[in-house]
């Protein structure tokens, strides 16, 4: 094969599905055939039953809203903060200095590790599992805005000197459009790592949500439901990645095509 | 009097770890006339840009001072209009908003600004792309949109360094006549900066060359061929003439550039 080469788009596709068909046939051969004990993995057809059964009867549905509010409002919270002090970290290098140290820190700090302090400050309700979220995704923006608005064009900003900007000017109206599309994008890609988040904050004491619903058919060995349930959270994912993509296309039509 | 006054105006950059400090510019004295079109020529690294930037008040010089309408200038400012080498319209903004970009900053309303930026749009010959961003427009009509960027602030000096120095040969010769017909029109003081020869005394009322680093003014060339000018100026016996001499100083320099060691340099 030639390095480098273009794929046809046909063949793009073509090969891309069926490495699913490959991978389904593979679990179907070796659940259906008896490889494996049943009791530690489901086959592909009951994963579906029991994932329809979980949807109709046990109002699974509700679960997944739940989740999606998690997943939302504690992204929200976390973009809230995190985006303008982001960007004052990139604008303004005192600002820089004074955070970048302990945000650096503190990035590293695994949100999970917190769940035990945050369950004994905020309880196990729902501000619990947006503060997990929120910890988890506030300095990850925050630094790679920061560094994004560091990086922005120096030309740019000379031309809108030039052209009679303040200081105030320059942020307002060249630093802050001129990474608009890139701070969106880093949100989307945040958003991806909140859904970690939330699973691992349902996992430990909740009552309600996808996560729940993984930790709590784990006891009753209902892999079928556990699977499903991962599913579930991967196609969530895919949609939301792409309602954001959408968005940001329509949002900054000049940055794209 | 002067339009702009650059009074011993020098500059040397800090050593690069631990090394000598480079003197990028030797004390300039330049004294430009209004409504004066001058060309700085000068070779690759001379520091020629360096002055243009010092001038725009984007870069301090280490001695000396620039004087605009006996104003000493310390920053940049709407008052002296730049044009940049690369493509610096802002990409989240259309040609006219970008046209209309100054303005906006020194607070007039849209709707004055309207009449402003079609009048601008007009003279670079841009009708029909104003809703265009700049992604969509050759490296030419960014440029054009660049001037007309500059130019809609009424600036008091209009200053382009090496503006056409990213476009193809023939762009370049639509380009340098298009600019030349609104100074005709319009009467401005322009400094532009370039290293064409050709560029330098088909633009110029009066051509500085500059000699290799660290820059210094090495020939005051007038340059009084006959305006308007035409492309087939370029052709004439007394273009071929200057061409000639201003080729022989430039030569002299770039050889210098070429032999002098980084380290010398």
């Amino acid at each position: 094969m030639r390095p480098l080469h273009p794929v046809s788009p046909g063949l793009r596709i073509a090969l891309g599905i069926s490495f699913f068909v490959l991978f389904i046939a593979f679990w179907a051969w070796i659940t259906l055939g008896g490889h494996v004990n049943r009791i530690f993995l489901a086959d592909p057809l009951s994963m579906l039953r029991d994932g329809w059964r979980l949807l109709v009867e046990d109002r699974f549905w509700l679960d997944i809203l739940i989740t999606i509010w998690r997943v939302f409002g504690g992204f929200v919270l976390a973009s809230v903060v995190a985006v303008p002090i982001g960007i004052a970290m990139g604008a303004w290098k005192p600002v820089e200095a004074f955070l970048e140290p302990f945000v650096s820190f503190a990035r590293y700090l695994p949100a999970s590790a917190f769940i035990p302090l945050l369950i004994l400050w905020a309880g196990i309700g729902e501000l619990e599992k947006l503060l997990v979220i929120f910890v988890g995704s506030v300095f990850q923006i925050i630094l790679i805005i920061a560094v994004k608005v560091g990086s922005t064009r120096r030309d740019l900003v000379e031309a809108a000197y030039t052209l009679g900007s303040t200081n105030n000017g320059i942020v307002k109206r060249v630093i802050m459009p001129a990474n608009a599309p890139e701070i969106a994008e880093t949100l989307r890609l945040v958003l991806g790592w909140a859904w970690t988040y939330v699973i691992v904050a349902e996992l430990i004491g909740s009552s309600s949500g996808i996560g729940y619903m993984i930790i709590n058919s784990q006891s009753r060995l209902a892999t079928g439901q556990i699977i499903f349930g991962i599913i579930v959270i991967g196609l969530i994912g895919l949609l939301s990645d792409f309602a954001f993509k959408a968005f940001n296309r329509w949002l900054f039509p000049w940055s794209l095509a | 009097m002067s339009k702009l006054l650059i009074e011993g105006v020098s500059r040397t950059f800090a050593g690069v770890r631990g090394g000598l400090p480079v003197k990028a510019l030797m004390p300039i004295d330049l004294a430009v006339a209004a409504n004066d079109f001058i060309t700085i020529l000068g070779p690759s690294g001379c520091g020629k840009s360096t002055l243009l930037r010092i001038v725009a008040g984007l870069e301090a010089p280490s001695e000396g001072r620039v004087l605009l309408d006996d104003k000493a200038v310390t920053r940049p400012g709407p008052d002296r209009g730049m044009v940049f080498q690369s493509y610096t319209l802002f990409p989240w903004l259309t040609v006219a908003e970008n046209i209309a970009f100054g303005l906006g900053e020194r607070g007039m309303a849209p709707k004055e600004r309207d009449d402003i930026v079609a009048s601008y749009v007009d003279l670079v010959g841009l009708r029909g792309f104003e809703n265009h961003w700049p992604k969509q427009l050759s490296g030419g009509m960014q440029q054009r949109t660049a001037i007309a960027r500059a130019l809609a602030n009424d600036p008091e000096i209009l200053l382009l360094d090496e503006p056409f120095g990213a476009l193809d040969n023939q762009t370049r010769g639509l380009m340098q006549e298009l600019l030349l017909g609104i100074w005709e029109r319009r009467k401005k003081t322009v400094l532009f900066v370039t290293h064409d020869i050709e560029e330098a005394i088909f633009m110029a009322s009066r051509v500085i060359v500059m000699t290799a680093r660290p820059g210094s003014i090495k020939s005051d060339v007038a340059i009084d061929l006959p305006h308007p000018r035409h492309y087939t100026l370029k052709t004439s016996p007394e273009f071929s003439a200057l061409k000639a001499r201003l080729t022989e100083d430039i030569r002299v320099e770039a050889m210098r550039t070429a032999q002098a060691r980084p380290a010398e340099a």
